[in-house]
């Protein structure tokens, strides 16, 4: 009600694209920074030890990629969940980081030590030329490991707490916040998902620098890696289900909506048969590798890495989804509006006290004015008017194309949800509920998109009414 | 009273997050202030070495010239240093500006939303490129691929120039929530308030540090890049920050007539005069290096950069000094106008606490049912005449349907279902619906 409303009408709104780019963020940094980080290290110290050359130089083209893509597409969507929650979200963002300043603060410095480090490791790695340097060289390298794996800690911190704040809505405190039911599980989870992925990713990436099937060098990476690969995966199930079993109740009962969207619920089942495909072929992968790695082509590679990334999305997807209405659980919906304040809202009228919109309250003449100004407040953060995830396509599908019942749409919502227990109640009035109604017949037969303050500007009401 | 009106009449005065700043708010702004300078420290080095790499390339290609093309690649070498660095030191400022000055920042980012998240693209493209540029000096260093290379690091270049823009468009107009009405996207923002000599004077600083830190880069060896001695580059490069820093006494002066009165206080300029002073000194010492002999070249570098840094955060201070005064009518408005807000909603909450959840009437209850059921015709769901036809005298059988509905009818959409509503409530609405359907 406070920020102006930067909006997307084709892109549900424009809350997919957080999701995109956290979703290349995260693919981006589980496998190449937090997997293959340690993976590179062992490298690099096995090649010290046992004197083999070959594997060191390989260690370091993995991490020529490794440094390049980390350093500008790793590092920038990093910097874009920042950019594109302050417009999409920004009470969320706001108000999340009044209660995380420490944790994002620690992040930060964690952030920039690994930054510095994964420079400092791939630019001295030809020069370390000495025993001695080599070993220091190596302390980077662990160094470097922990401290990227500390990153995501804290990172997952923040996370769990949206979904389950724990004790922190009585205290309001931050060690509360970090210590939220849902942390250990999740962190658990996304450790063993890098390390297995990661595994992968340097597998994959050996193929090209290596030549011949029986290279010694691709042969002890495959050996190496598949037992990595296995193993992670058995860790990796088993903290899918310690965190499944922690999520709570009433998000598991959304749960079927959040992994697909509802007209899909009823696939959810084969959802899960194929959540079983992706765990079977990484196995598969993991198991061919230790018991036969000639046999294993290239391309075979690409199936796993597919289907981790087509997991982890699914996975990221249904935290968000499952997250629904909330922001911060229990206190702030996904709208901007704090729970505290719907009652309030309700009697006195959400234009009331909104900022950015033409009219405070609601009159025969502004009715669809004010209504758009209405969508715009309470429902743009998450559905369009015409476009992804539109209403109009959502009440079609309820009242069918052209019988729109007007006094049904206003008992829809007044309870919708309890209809659709993922969206925050409706937080105005009565006049507010016909004008999002007028607006929403208009809309059906305009087909008009509705623009945000990127592209049209703001207005303020004429006066001021405290 | 009435030009406080008349300024509010036209600024959008929004309602603070309610939740407490985790640290003072003067503390924040400290941070904030310090934090940005180093931030901007490297995106200095970043904008202004590859600016100058490109120069250097470009005097390079010419045959006899070589040792200018060696100087780019050994400078390039630390730009791609410096950009992370920039990045990385950019989240501790994005972190303090979003706290203390959340309505006005991230206001100001929707108004500009699209180039705002283009930030993202531009800034990995151009670190690509100047990757690629760096890593591939040696293989396009000849012929018609050299013209690639050049190309390739001066579209680099040219990003890094322009990025700057969207990042001063926002900080600009966070300072005048008066004007924000007028702002239809991006370009129209670039019209608020002075834009341009603010980009000026931030080029001309880039310029101005790169080289100082030029100066000190290729001093710490005795032949840095092939065809110099240090003693050369250092002058060189004492040369190009001097010249930098003489075209800031016009650029200055041009930010400082050009800024909206609305934030021009006593305290501005008494930071800021002196400030300028103290570059005024930088500047005859600069000079004074770049004239005098070689003997003298590796004395007194330290001082320069201790000058600098002071000149730097005078002007980082200068600015605080303008924002604060800026939006102080709109911070007090703010203030009040949350307080006054959070205050009419506690007290509604306390009014209403004991009648709060007054128990639901099974007809208030039924009101969800009511979205997609009528009495006599189809809705989204079946009427409830059908429905009362199908569970006569079956309660328990509407209780467990709406608890897990199932796919009855095929030209109907799923039924949601209604578990966390509770069998109890479920129940007293079968009971409810049974009676009342039309028979
Ligand atoms: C927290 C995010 C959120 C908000 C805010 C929100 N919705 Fe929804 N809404 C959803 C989701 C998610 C769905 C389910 C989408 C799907 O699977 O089809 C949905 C579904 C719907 C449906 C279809 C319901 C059904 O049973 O088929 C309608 C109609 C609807 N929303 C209208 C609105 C209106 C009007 C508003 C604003 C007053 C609003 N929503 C606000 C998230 C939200
Ligand atoms: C979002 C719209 C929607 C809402 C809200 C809704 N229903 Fe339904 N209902 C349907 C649809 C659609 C069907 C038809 C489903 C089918 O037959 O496949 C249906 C069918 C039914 C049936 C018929 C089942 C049968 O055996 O034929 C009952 C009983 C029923 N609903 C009860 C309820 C109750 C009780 C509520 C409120 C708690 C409710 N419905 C709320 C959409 C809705």
């Amino acid at each position: 009600m406070d920020f102006p409303s930067y909006y997307l009408d084709h892109l549900a709104g424009g809350r997919l694209i957080i999701g995109i780019i956290a979703c290349i963020h995260v693919l981006i940094n589980h496998p190449l920074a937090v997997g293959a980080y340690p993976l590179l290290t062992y490298m690099e110290w096995w090649a010290h030890r046992h004197g083999r050359k070959d594997l060191d130089e390989l260690a370091r083209k993995i991490t020529f990629v490794v440094f390049i893509v980390t350093t500008t597409a790793g590092a920038m969507t990093g910097v874009g969940i920042w950019l594109s929650t302050s417009v999409f979200a920004p009470f969320g963002i706001g108000s999340l980081l009044r209660v995380f300043f420490f944790g994002w603060f620690a992040e930060w410095l964690v952030f920039i030590s690994e930054v510095v480090l994964i420079m400092a490791w791939f630019l001295t790695w030809k020069k370390a030329d000495t025993p001695e340097k080599k070993r220091k060289h190596i302390r980077l390298g662990i160094i470097l490991s922990v401290m990227s794996w500390l990153t995501m800690a804290l990172i997952v911190a923040v996370l769990g707490f949206m979904m389950s704040p724990g004790d922190w809505n009585q205290t309001r405190a931050f060690v509360d916040a970090m210590t939220a039911p849902l942390y250990l599980p999740q962190l658990a989870f996304r450790t063993a998902f890098a390390l297995m992925t990661g595994a992968l990713f340097v597998w994959f990436a050996t193929f090209f620098f290596t030549k011949g099937k029986d290279n010694p060098t691709r042969t002890w990476v495959v050996a190496r890696l598949s037992h990595v690969t296995m193993t992670s995966l058995i860790f990796l199930l088993m903290f899918g289900i310690w965190y499944w079993l922690r999520i709570p109740q009433e998000m598991k009962a959304n749960s079927a909506v959040a992994l697909l969207s509802q007209d899909f619920a009823q696939w959810h089942s084969k959802f899960l048969t194929l959540l079983g495909w992706t765990a079977g072929v990484f196995c598969v992968i993991a198991l061919g590798g230790m018991t036969a790695p000639r046999l294993i082509p290239r391309w075979a590679l690409l199936i796993p890495t597919f289907l981790g990334i087509w997991l982890l999305s699914h996975f990221e997807r249904a935290r968000e989804f499952m997250r629904k209405p909330w922001v911060i659980g229990n206190y702030l919906y996904s709208n901007g509006i704090r729970k505290d304040e719907v009652a309030f809202l309700q009697h006195e009228g959400i234009l009331k006290y909104a900022t950015y919109v033409k009219y405070r309250t609601v009159t025969s003449d502004n009715k669809i004015e004010a209504g758009r100004d209405v969508f715009m407040l309470a429902c743009s953060r998450c559905h369009s008017t015409t476009g992804l995830n539109g209403v109009v396509e959502k009440f079609t599908r309820m009242y069918g194309p052209d019988e729109w019942n007007a006094a049904a749409m206003k008992g829809f919502l007044g309870s919708m949800h309890q209809t659709s227990t993922f969206m925050p109640p409706f937080p105005g009035n009565d006049a507010e509920k016909d004008a999002l109604v007028a607006f929403l017949l208009e809309t059906r037969t305009t087909r008009t998109p509705v623009s945000g303050a990127q592209s049209e500007g703001i207005s303020l009401p004429e006066t001021l009414t405290r | 009273m009435n030009l406080l009106l008349t300024t509010l009449a036209e600024m959008p005065v929004p309602r603070d997050l309610p939740l407490p700043l985790p640290l003072p708010a003067t503390l924040l702004k400290v941070l904030l202030v310090l934090f940005f300078l180093v931030h901007i420290l490297f995106v200095n080095l970043t904008v202004g070495a590859s600016l100058l790499v490109t120069i250097f390339e470009f005097m390079g290609r010419k045959p006899g010239r070589e040792r200018y093309d060696d100087l780019a690649l050994a400078f390039a070498k630390t730009v791609t240093v410096n950009k992370s660095l920039a990045v990385v030191m950019g989240i501790g400022p994005l972190l303090c500006i979003n706290l203390v000055y959340t309505l006005q920042w991230y206001g100001a980012n929707a108004l500009t939303g699209h180039a705002w998240l283009l930030i993202i693209p531009l800034v990995t493209t151009a670190f690509l490129l100047t990757y690629l540029h760096k890593y591939q000096w040696e293989s396009w260093r000849h012929g018609r691929r050299k013209i690639l290379h050049l190309a390739t690091g001066a579209a680099a270049t040219l990003l890094f120039l322009c990025i700057p823009f969207i990042f001063l468009a926002n900080a600009n107009l966070m300072l005048f929530p008066g004007e924000w009405e007028k702002v239809i996207g991006f370009f129209s923002a670039l019209q608020v308030g002075n834009v341009l000599p603010r980009y000026l004077h931030f080029l001309l600083a880039s310029v101005a540090l790169s080289s100082l830190f030029g100066a000190w880069w290729f001093w710490r060896e005795d032949a840095p890049v092939p065809g110099f001695t240090r003693e050369q580059l250092r002058r060189t490069f004492y040369g190009v920050a001097a010249a930098a820093t003489a075209c800031q006494f016009l650029a200055g002066p041009l930010l400082l007539l050009t800024l909206p009165g609305i934030g021009i206080t006593g305290r501005l300029y008494a930071i800021i005069i002196p400030s300028a002073a103290l570059g005024l000194l930088t500047l005859l010492l600069l000079l004074k290096k770049w004239h005098g002999p070689d003997s003298e070249l590796g004395r007194e570098h330290g001082l320069i950069w201790i000058l600098f840094s002071v000149v730097v955060l005078g002007m980082g201070s200068g600015r605080h000094a303008y924002r604060e005064a800026a939006l102080a009518t709109q911070t007090a408005a703010i203030a009040e106008r949350s307080a006054a807000y959070e205050k009419a909603l506690a007290d509604f909450n306390e009014s209403h606490h004991e009648q709060a959840i007054p128990t639901e009437s099974p007809e208030q209850l039924f009101a969800t049912c009511g979205a997609c059921h009528a009495p006599d015709h189809r809705l989204v769901g079946p009427p409830l005449q059908e429905i009362a036809r199908i569970y006569a005298n079956n309660p328990a059988g509407i209780v467990a349907w709406a608890k897990a509905p199932g796919k009855k009818r095929p030209d109907y959409p799923q039924m949601p279902p209604f578990a966390h509503l509770g069998d109890d409530k479920l129940r007293l609405i079968a009971d409810y619906l049974l009676a009342t359907a039309p028979k």
